[in-house]
């Protein structure tokens, strides 16, 4: 209730701000792109109709939860603008079932975190993925050859693990900014923290925080990533560095400051055979349309999603026209 | 080493039960019989909680409301809603009252149970003979004689096919505990990443075996509990025709 409230209230500030910068702005200029923030200047112009991409046919994959299917409709949509002819399968299941498709050719293309790759299918344990966005990009670029595939260049979110709580929480731990200070926190073990059930044995979530940070709070393995936080049944839990609901203000993300979580890029696996086809302006669209996403704006994007039930078909489209691709 | 090999993934499942390996991304042992023992042990617990407390609260409700011939609508329509309500659905909703933990994922699965026991008892009830029920009212038997020691006993082949439904679906329906918080055989079925293809399907196969044990030994209970005048009519009862056409008899043929 509390949380569909406060969005609301956050949407009906944004809106009023928004209304307040386009009014300063003056007699409209340029389309300012809303809410979504994707403002960093990126749409210079609107992807064209390219009448040599008709016949020209990609089918583009996506896995199965909100974000992907975000990503999956924006690349689709960004496409099918330029002319291509694009057809989406937008619900493959997990990235095994994803990844098959893309190796069988079944699908042409699809996008897939950089650390998820490097460990689900390049056989990576978890502490060898590298640390560093670019060089773990760098690799699973390479695997990715091996296999005809091309990891095209990532995007600039990084849907890692993040520890998070209620703000409540967080004033009553003293307000912590790491997982440092959660960790020398004098009851830090009697803490408890929720997460998926998998959470329990990853060197790069639970174990990870007793190797790194030398913390082991209690584990409550459960579905709900943000329900045990909201009903106060933990005091902490992992969840996404691009869940909608960060964007609310209700919850605080502590820094990973000793760099345990990987990097989760997002980079689109694109067929080789996939990629000669739609050719160079296929590969700019879909980097274009890549660019302005940073982490606050695919939360947005997620939040519309899954806190405003919003179709992830709609919001990508919005999206689209939004950050001033699409007309 | 060969015959496992013969197996093939179903060898790598077995293989998994019986010896601990390195978890798929690392840094732990998982499986072997140690784990899988402890998993299958709350799995049990926690199917057997649930089961003994369906019957508990259905079986007296479906014995009462089919002897008294009312109630059909509570016990085959809700029961009916009852079980078109996805468990996981349950186990979101139940997560705001009941907290994480067993109690959450026992009520839920009791909510399971309930439907097929509650029904099966209404309808074993109801499907009594009418003339033995009138020739033991005759013999001045109370109300609570006649469905002790009549209803009951001829009910008893239906009841037990309602608790025998119920307990496979609890039974299976207990790999989602890990998303309350127990671990039961749904861990590593929940988390290849952890455990693999090999532990998945090796955690389903004990599932199986459980499911499979649960319903002999209530089998077993039943021909345990039937009344020996029951078992014995059923013996002496003259057998059914063998073909399944009619023979024509001899007048047929003649006319």
């Amino acid at each position: 209730m509390s949380r569909a409230l406060s969005r609301t209230m956050g949407a009906v500030i944004a809106a009023v701000l928004l209304a307040v910068a386009l009014a300063a702005c003056g007699g409209g200029s340029e389309p300012e792109p809303t809410s979504t923030g994707a403002s960093s200047g990126s749409a210079d112009e609107p992807i064209e109709a390219n009448p040599a991409n008709e016949g020209k046919s990609i089918t583009f994959g996506s896995k199965n939860f909100t974000e992907q299917f975000i990503l999956g409709e924006i690349y689709s949509q960004a496409l099918e603008a330029g002319g291509f002819d694009v057809t989406k399968e937008l619900n493959l299941g997990s990235e095994q079932i994803a990844y098959k498709a893309l190796q069988d050719g079944d699908v042409d293309a699809y996008p897939e975190y950089t650390s998820t790759s490097l460990t689900n299918f390049f056989g990576l344990e978890p502490d060898e993925v590298p640390i560093d966005p670019v060089e773990a990009y760098d690799l699973t670029r390479e695997e990715y050859a091996a296999e005809d595939i091309t990891a095209l260049p990532q995007g600039k979110f990084d849907n890692t693990y993040v520890v998070a709580s209620t703000n409540e929480m967080a004033a009553e731990l003293g307000d912590p900014t790491t997982i440092t200070d959660l960790a020398e926190n004098p009851e830090a073990d009697e803490l408890t923290i929720a997460g998926f059930p998998e959470c329990r044995q990853r060197p790069d979530c639970l174990l990870g925080l007793e190797d790194t940070y030398g913390w082991t709070p209690e584990f409550v393995s459960n579905e709900g990533k943000f329900e045990p936080l909201d009903n106060g049944q933990t005091d902490l839990g992992f969840v996404f560095a691009t869940d909608g609901e960060l964007s609310l203000g209700d919850y605080t993300a502590y820094e990973d400051d000793a760099d345990l979580f990987p990097p989760y890029y997002i980079s689109v696996g694109i067929r080789n055979d996939a990629l000669e086809e739609i050719g160079p302006e296929g590969q700019e669209i879909i980097e274009r349309v890549q660019a302005p996403l940073t982490e606050d704006v695919m939360r947005e994007l997620n939040a519309r999603v899954d806190l405003d039930k919003q179709e992830p078909e709609q919001v990508a489209s919005d999206y689209l026209s939004e950050s001033g691709f699409v007309q | 080493m060969s015959v496992v090999a013969l197996l093939g993934p179903f060898g790598d499942a077995i293989d998994f039960v019986l010896h601990e390996r390195e978890s798929v991304s690392g840094g732990v042992q998982v499986g072997g019989l140690g784990e899988i023992g402890r998993f299958a042990a709350l799995h049990l617990i926690l199917s057997a909680v649930a089961i003994a407390a369906a019957i508990a609260v259905a079986l007296p409700a479906g014995l009462y409301l089919g002897h008294k011939g009312r109630g059909e609508f509570l016990a085959i329509g809700v029961s009916n809603v009852g079980r078109a309500v996805p468990s996981l659905a349950l186990l979101a909703f139940f997560l705001a009252y009941l907290g994480i933990g067993f109690t959450n994922v026992a009520v839920v699965l009791f909510l399971l149970a309930v439907p097929p026991i509650l029904t099966n008892a209404y309808v074993g009830v109801r499907q009594v003979d009418p003339d033995a029920v009138d020739a033991a009212r005759g013999m001045g038997m109370t109300d609570a004689q006649l469905i002790r020691k009549v209803r009951l006993p001829l009910a008893l082949p239906t009841i037990f096919a309602g608790i025998r439904l119920a307990a496979v679906s609890v039974i299976a329906t207990a790999t989602i505990a890990p998303l309350a918080n127990v671990q039961t055989l749904g861990e590593p079925i929940i988390s290849p990443q952890i455990y693999g293809g090999a532990g998945q399907l090796g955690a389903a196969i004990v599932v199986a075996l459980i499911t499979l044990a649960a319903d002999a030994g209530i089998g077993f209970l039943q021909r345990a509990v039937t009344p020996k005048g029951l078992k014995l009519a059923e013996g002496s009862q003259p057998r059914r025709r063998r073909l399944s056409v009619a023979l024509p008899t001899r007048r047929e043929r003649t006319t």
